[in-house]
């Protein structure tokens, strides 16, 4: 069998914009999510969750509870074992408080009752006796050696002595010399910033249906972005062998990273095991906020040195993350990402992880970059100002490109980061006039992206059609893809072609919908298993014709003698190979299973335009603009979906989300009220231009664009509002008081 | 306290149901009526994912009781196709990809029919304000603009 492999491929299918398959299901109401289920003999499940910010408990009594009529479990830590695997015991111990709450809003207790009324009262059942402990939930504050110790004993032995035990883990990345780098500048600029915790705000809540039989057999129907990660965890913490618990993702109301984890799935099980009932548990939004979720806070200091002419000589920036009550590992990322789009002979990073009484931090988008990049962009900005450059000139003399030694010590492949740029001096949004006190940010923005482990099956039909089966939730359109791309290789219409997403019985292991990942791994594993499928038919046609099944080439649907000297035989389509598989050795299916590498880092590039007012402090976005390397659109709407969304995202974390804590170390807005998403009225426009720049490490040059572009956004507006106001913004969200306080304080 | 039997008409055809006095219209809908597609995403009626209409009336069903709704005529999504023919904004969001998720596309397809029908014609602005009720996390708003204005485009042509 040969493939026909054209040099400059002319796709059919990859770069149009078809229905997507769940379109019709989700615009009719159709489409089942987390809490659209239900089951026979179903409880509802609720949780009573800690009123305080740090607290021992010391006792807790739900006899009053489990007596009234309608309770049939309640569970608390007790009812769980404790897991040797620290991360494991992490992720149980924040679903459910174990000794001690560790942040307002930390489960304690969980109920199941036959309604919700019942459940609800049941929780006010239940007492607690508390003695609480001092709190802390700033970044800065609690790296102090006398600040309040959330937990002990976390330390990594990475981290330098004469830091609170809070400080959990260190971490360094860089090259080149330093000092000889700043004593080549003209212009040094160090300054401090601080970025607010926010919430990935999916509008669905977290939401699940758990049901355990007698047997030990269970089902559990939630919405996450990996239903095998659901798996793993929740067998290890309810004790069961993974073979014995189905997990099936429902439809998904937003994820964004934030639900990449458990929170109410294994508390479900549990009460379920105990009641010997199906149990559906849902979060209410102020569950959601107060307990999922929320990125890091952080505070960080940036130097960077710059010639005259613009040249970039020396950088370093310092990253204090805090992910909450539990270590996280997000420093780490933000540090590797912070000067990602810089080409630079001395650069370095230090990151450390701060313990704070806030929930544990959830993936948002990018974790860890969008932070770094927005204070390393700011001091760019105002190097650029300082020395009379123009901010993308600066970024194109020191952009990153192919063959560069990249910050965090890869070196680079092929990347778009120049392509983005060009493109981004070229439009006329680059050169448009500004009003009075209005302003122009710019930023570039990166993500290393992901590929990880994949399974695929692909089943041809019996009247040759081409069912798909993957193990990754669709967060944003992945179906259409995942179906353009098996319509393209088998060289089949998409309307032939079903992708579906099984659960975790039907299909062998997929890592988390997460890291950019699906449309390139399970893409990549899916035009693997088309030619699996497609040697599979080359070699049932062959086998009829009496040739060799080098002698036969598969073109757009058919498998054809690969010469007129193979011998004379009219091609036979798909449908005529899948109409007589039965006779030919049985039904045709093509695997792919792969643990992919070559994602292909991501880079993009924003401009904004804002307009200040000066009386009130609150800022408008005018214009949007977003410049993104995709490798290659597969399906164009969906990427400028990613684009559009993530700046969105962007746009809210930079003017207007945060999760605001008081003196009592409660959050305060807990509601979509008091956490101000963007609504339609806030935003303009946001253009989407795409730069395809093929990845060479996918068949169709594909490279993930899920994330990249909520990272521009922070530092692009900051630099606007900066720019509009002549005052540097170093604290994210400029909220209207922010602002008024930044104009007051600079005598503006 | 004592259930509440009620009766009115839903996406046209008549219903009764018992609820308690402090249920809302939103947990009837979803859990009596088995009308999923309502969604909840907040309770609070700050995100609009719940929107059907009352006698015409656009409201978040999370902040009405289902006790109130005696004799009233209510819209959900469930009933915006006809039978099988996509409602021309329902097709349009297909169309211009305007939806990612989806979970809050009941919602704001809902609160964009009530607009289009008190004005067939509206600005980009017009549709910005009136949807400002409903969050959607996903798209940045800006190919739901995109589709309401192309499906009312071709709802006057029609």
């Amino acid at each position: 069998m040969n493939m026909r492999v054209k040099g400059e491929r002319a796709f059919k299918v990859v770069g149009t914009r078809p229905p997507r398959p769940d379109g019709v299901d989700k615009v009719i109401g159709r489409a089942l999510y987390g809490a659209d289920v239900s089951a026979p003999g179903m409880l509802t499940g609720h949780i009573l969750r800690s009123p305080h910010a740090h607290a021992e408990i010391v006792s807790i009594d739900t006899s009053a509870a489990e007596a009234l009529p309608g309770v049939k479990a309640v569970i608390t830590s007790g009812d769980f074992g404790v897991p040797e695997d620290s991360a494991l015991r992490d992720v149980q111990d924040h679903c459910m408080a174990r000794g001690k709450v560790l942040y307002d809003g930390h489960a304690v207790a969980a109920v199941a009752a036959t309604s919700p009324a019942v459940a609800k009262a049941a929780l006010k059942l239940i007492k607690v006796e508390y003695r609480k402990l001092p709190h802390v939930t700033d970044v800065d504050e609690a790296m102090k050696p006398d600040a309040p110790v959330v937990q002990s004993g976390l330390v990594h032995e990475t981290v330098a002595p004469g830091f609170s035990e809070n400080v959990t883990s260190y971490c360094e990345f860089g090259h080149g010399d330093l000092e000889a780098g700043f004593a080549k500048a003209d212009r040094i600029i160090e300054r401090s910033f601080t970025t607010a915790a926010t919430h990935q705000g999916y509008i669905e809540p977290h939401a699940c249906l758990a049901s355990m039989n007698a047997d030990g057999k269970a089902d559990l129907w939630c919405c996450t972005q990996g239903h095998y990660h659901v798996r793993a965890v929740c067998s290890a913490i309810l004790g069961m062998e993974a073979s014995q618990l189905k997990v099936t993702a429902s439809e998904i109301g937003g994820g964004f990273g934030g639900k990449t984890t458990v929170f109410i799935e294994p508390v479900a099980l549990a009460l379920s095991r105990k009641s010997g009932r199906p149990v559906k548990m849902v979060m209410s939004r102020d569950e959601v906020f107060r307990a999922t979720g929320p990125t890091v806070a952080t505070s960080t200091d940036v130097k960077i040195g710059m010639t005259k002419d613009g040249r970039i000589t020396a950088a370093e920036a310092r990253l204090r993350y805090s992910g909450g009550a539990f270590p996280c590992g997000t420093v780490e990322m933000g540090a590797q990402a912070a000067f990602a789009p810089y080409d630079l002979d001395a650069v370095r990073t230090y990151g450390w992880n701060v313990l704070t009484n806030r929930p544990k931090e959830a993936s948002y988008r990018a974790p860890g970059a969008p932070q770094a990049i927005y204070a390393v962009e700011s001091v760019v900005d105002e190097l650029c100002l300082e020395l009379g450059l123009d901010p993308l000139d600066v970024r194109v003399k020191n952009a990153a490109q192919k063959g560069t030694l990249s910050s965090y010590g890869p070196t680079f492949d092929d990347i778009g980061l120049m392509a983005t740029l060009e493109a981004a001096k070229a439009h006329p949004h680059w050169s448009a006039p500004l009003g009075p006190n209005q302003g122009r940010g710019f930023s570039a923005g990166f993500w290393f992206n992901f590929g990880g482990n994949t399974c695929v099956t692909l089943n041809i039909n019996t009247d040759g059609t081409v069912s798909v089966t993957e193990g990754n939730p669709d967060i944003g359109g992945s179906r259409a893809s995942i179906s353009q791309m098996a319509a393209e290789e088998l060289g089949v219409p998409y309307e032939k072609v079903r992708t579906v997403i099984g659960d975790t019985t039907s299909i062998g292991h997929s890592d988390i919908t997460d890291g950019s990942r699906v449309t390139f791994a399970v893409g990549l594993a899916t035009i693997k298993a088309a030619r699996d499928a497609i040697q599979k038919m080359c070699s049932r046609v062959a086998q009829i014709w009496g040739i060799d099944e080098e002698a036969v080439v598969w073109e757009d649907g058919y498998v054809k003698p690969a010469s007129p000297n193979a011998g004379d035989f009219k091609p036979m389509s798909i449908e005529e190979i899948a109409a007589i598989s039965f006779q030919t050795g049985g039904p045709i299916a093509g695997h792919h299973e792969v643990n992919a590498e070559g994602a292909g880092v991501s880079f993009g590039v924003h401009i904004a335009d804002v307009e200040v007012d000066p009386e009130t402090g609150a800022t408008k976005v005018l214009r949007y603009t977003v410049f993104q390397d995709a490798g290659k659109a597969v399906h164009p709407d969906y990427v400028e979906g990613q684009m559009q969304g993530g700046a969105a995202q962007g746009i809210g974390w930079a003017l207007n989300e945060e999760y605001i804590y008081g003196e009592d170390g409660r959050l305060q807005n807990p509601g979509f009220l008091d956490y101000r998403v963007p609504v339609a009225s806030d935003l303009p426009r946001i253009e989407p231009v795409i730069l395809e720049i093929p990845n060479p490490g996918h068949p169709y040059g594909v490279r993930g664009v899920g994330e990249t572009s909520i990272v521009p956004p922070l530092a692009a507006l900051s630099n606007a509002v900066s720019r509009a106001l002549g005052v540097r913004m170093t604290r994210l969200p400029m909220s209207p008081p922010t602002i008024l306080k930044a104009v007051s304080a600079a005598g503006v | 306290m004592k259930s509440i039997h009620v009766a009115a008409t839903i996406n046209g055809d008549p219903a009764e149901f018992v609820c308690e006095p402090q249920e809302t219209l939103l947990d009837v809908l979803r859990n009596r009526l088995g009308l999923t597609g309502v969604k909840e995403g907040c309770g609070t009626g700050d995100c609009g994912a719940c929107s059907v209409t009352v006698n015409g009336r656009l409201v978040c069903s999370c902040l009405v009781l289902g006790g109130e709704v005696q004799g009233a005529e209510i819209g959900t999504i469930e009933g915006m196709a006809d039978a099988d023919r996509l409602h021309p904004l329902q097709q349009s969001f297909i169309d211009n990809a305007a939806l990612q998720c989806g979970v809050c596309t009941p919602g704001i397809l809902v609160a964009a029919e009530a607009l289009l029908k008190k004005n067939p014609d509206p600005t980009e602005t017009e549709i910005r304000y009136w949807l400002a009720g409903n969050l959607c996390r996903c798209t940045g708003y800006d190919k739901i603009v995109q589709a309401v204005q192309d499906a009312a485009q071709q709802m006057r042509g029609a």
